[in-house]
């Protein structure tokens, strides 16, 4: 692989990474509002949650760009309080990634925390346990399995996310430019097919890669729940 | 155990005072009013009559709308005075019809969950002793998909006894066993009643357990609490039938171990005002037992019989006598006290030409093979 190759792959994981490690904790927090309580709002929560899967992601990328950028309300906010920038940062691209990815996380998780019997969580209370605890020893890790592929799922969207990334931060070398993106850049260029095609095997082998690795902790989960 | 005789006599409050209304939908009401002094306390009745819904509100998994529960004299829930503790800060156990065991987590982790979450002070059991009561050593490295049914029930007893309760709550623990497993966890339950010291409240409607495992019993009818009181004393009530069951219905004596005839393998069985003859028993001598006598297994006559095959014949007086209806039973039942309270089941024929009348001497003749295993609890005498 060229440099400009190894340099987009590891931009992608790490901006992947980064956007589901940062938004699983709120995703799986969202996933049992939804899938347990009952409160006001709830089905407002439940479909501004799934705006991203149905607005064209230029538009989420544009009302990235208008709130988050430098001029926006809480880019300035983020900027003036933390130093904070995400506008043209890798940062920017894993926020653009994980709102795109959201959805999905939430809803996987959701389906698998609604199969957790409320009878053992019952059951648990009973035992002494407070709803905290209650929650991070028998639900979650009865859900795990769904956690794990949405996560999983999430990972594949934020590796694959363009529209909203480019609109949000733009195409930068070694800053911005992921893999969908270089692959982009290389098709507007003459003679960039050659290029292109390798990125695209690229491509393919990560998100293989992590199948693989889903797969192999999905088995060990399995044989730790003892199903 | 001075300790207890001392509150006992300074007027102690009851170890579980019950009295809640529970608004299920429109048309049903539950009300629950009761109180117990330890023990195996016993809700009995059809399903639907509200039992489950009763223990939930004790477990703090339902919220009654009016009333109070406390334990000790403490309360769990007083809808005068806005108290409703979340179940875990009642330190009250159950144990469900489905066990409810985590399928994440083996039998020791399983058994450990509440006890772990205690400080070592408040501990009562230590998991080797419940494991070696229950009889679960063997399974602690298993997953609970690896259990039987019995082993199941078993394992989610100890897994609610080693939270420390100061209550346990059964939901027809027993249900979803068949007979031989039913067999295998009713020695252990009993064990539990009479060696954990924790009051214990067991939901059934199969009158043969609560015969041979409770004390006390409640007994519910569409959601209202229709007597309450000693097993011994409910089972004699005869108004009580519609309630109780005709079938397997029948009372209960406290009984003890007299003697064996091994060469007719018989035991004898001693009780307040003489014995009664079963088939050979593998208890020693001395063991309290109670004693199931149905009224069908049972016989009246004004005369002594004299050529009867029956070994068990008694003297007693007609205490009271079933009102049946004509059109409902050809049978009635009859309350006989031979020292101990006895019921008969006779035709309402046999009724009329004997002219039997509360008051009278009658003969009672009890079918020795009638009395087997199933109508035998292991007994125990409550002090006081």
């Amino acid at each position: 692989m060229s440099p400009l190759e190894i340099e987009a792959l590891l931009l992608s994981v790490q901006v992947a990474l980064t956007a589901i490690g940062v938004s699983l904790p709120l995703a799986i927090f969202v996933a049992w509002l939804l899938a347990r309580k009952t409160f006001p709002g709830k089905s407002v929560l439940d479909g501004i949650v799934h705006l991203p899967l149905i607005l064209p992601p230029v538009v989420v990328g544009y009302v990235l760009l208008v709130t988050l950028g430098r001029n926006g309300t809480i880019g300035r906010w983020l900027f003036e309080t933390f130093d904070i920038t995400l506008a043209f940062t890798w940062k920017g691209a894993a926020v653009a990634a994980a709102v795109m990815a959201f959805p999905l996380m939430v809803r996987a998780i959701r389906l698998s925390l609604e199969a957790v019997d409320v009878g053992l969580e019952d059951a648990a209370r009973t035992l002494g346990a407070s709803p905290v605890r209650v929650f991070a020893t028998v639900t979650l890790p009865l859900a795990s399995p769904g956690v794990l592929s949405g996560a999983v799922l999430g990972f594949a969207r934020a590796l694959g996310e363009f529209g909203a990334t480019i609109t949000f931060v733009s195409n930068i070398p070694g800053e911005t430019r992921t893999l969908p993106i270089a692959l982009y850049t290389l098709t507007q260029i003459p003679g960039g097919e050659d290029g292109a095609f390798r990125l695209v095997l690229i491509s393919i082998g990560v998100a293989f890669a992590a199948l693989l690795v889903s797969e192999i902790m999905a088995r060990r989960l399995k044989v730790r729940l003892g199903t | 155990m001075s300790d207890v005789q001392s509150s006992a006599l300074t007027d102690a409050p009851p170890v579980l005072d019950v009295d809640i209304r529970v608004q299920r939908g429109d048309a049903f009401t539950l009300h629950a009013k009761f109180t117990t002094d330890g023990g195996l306390t016993a809700l009995f009745g059809r399903s639907g009559a509200g039992k489950t819904s009763i223990i939930d509100c004790l477990a703090g998994l339902i919220k009654p709308d009016h009333g109070h529960i406390r334990i000790n004299g403490e309360s769990l829930f007083d809808s005068s005075h806005g108290i409703h503790k979340a179940p875990e800060k009642r330190r009250v156990g159950y144990v469900f019809q489905d066990a409810r065991l985590f399928p994440h987590l083996r039998v020791r982790a399983n058994l450990i969950y509440g006890m772990r979450l205690l400080a070592e002070s408040q501990r009562r059991h230590t998991l080797d002793e419940v494991a070696d009561m229950l009889g679960i050593e063997k399974l602690l490295d298993r997953h609970p998909a690896a259990l039987s049914g019995g082993e199941t029930q078993r394992v989610a007893i100890g897994r609610a006894l080693l939270a420390s309760p100061n209550l346990l709550l059964m939901d027809e623990p027993l249900a979803s066993l068949d007979n031989d497993r039913k067999a295998e966890i009713m020695p252990f339950i009993e064990r539990l009643r009479d060696q954990s010291g924790v009051p214990i409240v067991f939901v059934s409607h199969a009158l043969e357990e609560v015969v041979r495992l409770a004390d006390d019993m409640v007994v519910l009818a569409d959601g209202q609490t229709i007597a309450v009181g000693d097993v011994e004393d409910i089972m004699s009530r005869l108004d009580l039938r519609p309630h109780t069951g005709r079938f397997e219905a029948g009372a209960v004596i406290h009984v003890w171990v007299a003697g064996h005839d091994p060469l007719h393998m018989l035991t004898e069985l001693g009780f307040g005002a003489g014995s009664i003859w079963v088939p050979k028993l593998e208890f020693d001598r001395g063991t309290p037992l109670r004693l199931r006598i149905r009224a069908r297994d049972v016989s009246l006559a004004l005369q002594r019989p004299t050529q009867s095959a029956t070994l068990n014949t008694f003297e007693g007086n007609i205490v009271d006598i079933e009102h049946v209806a004509p059109d409902v039973s050809p049978h009635v039942d009859v309350l006989v006290n031979i020292g101990a309270p006895v019921i008969a089941r006779i035709t309402r024929r046999a009724l009329e030409q004997l002219g039997l009348k509360s008051g009278m001497k009658v003969f009672v003749s009890v079918k020795t093979s009638a009395i087997d295993r199933h109508s035998l609890g292991l007994g125990r005498r409550r002090a006081g």
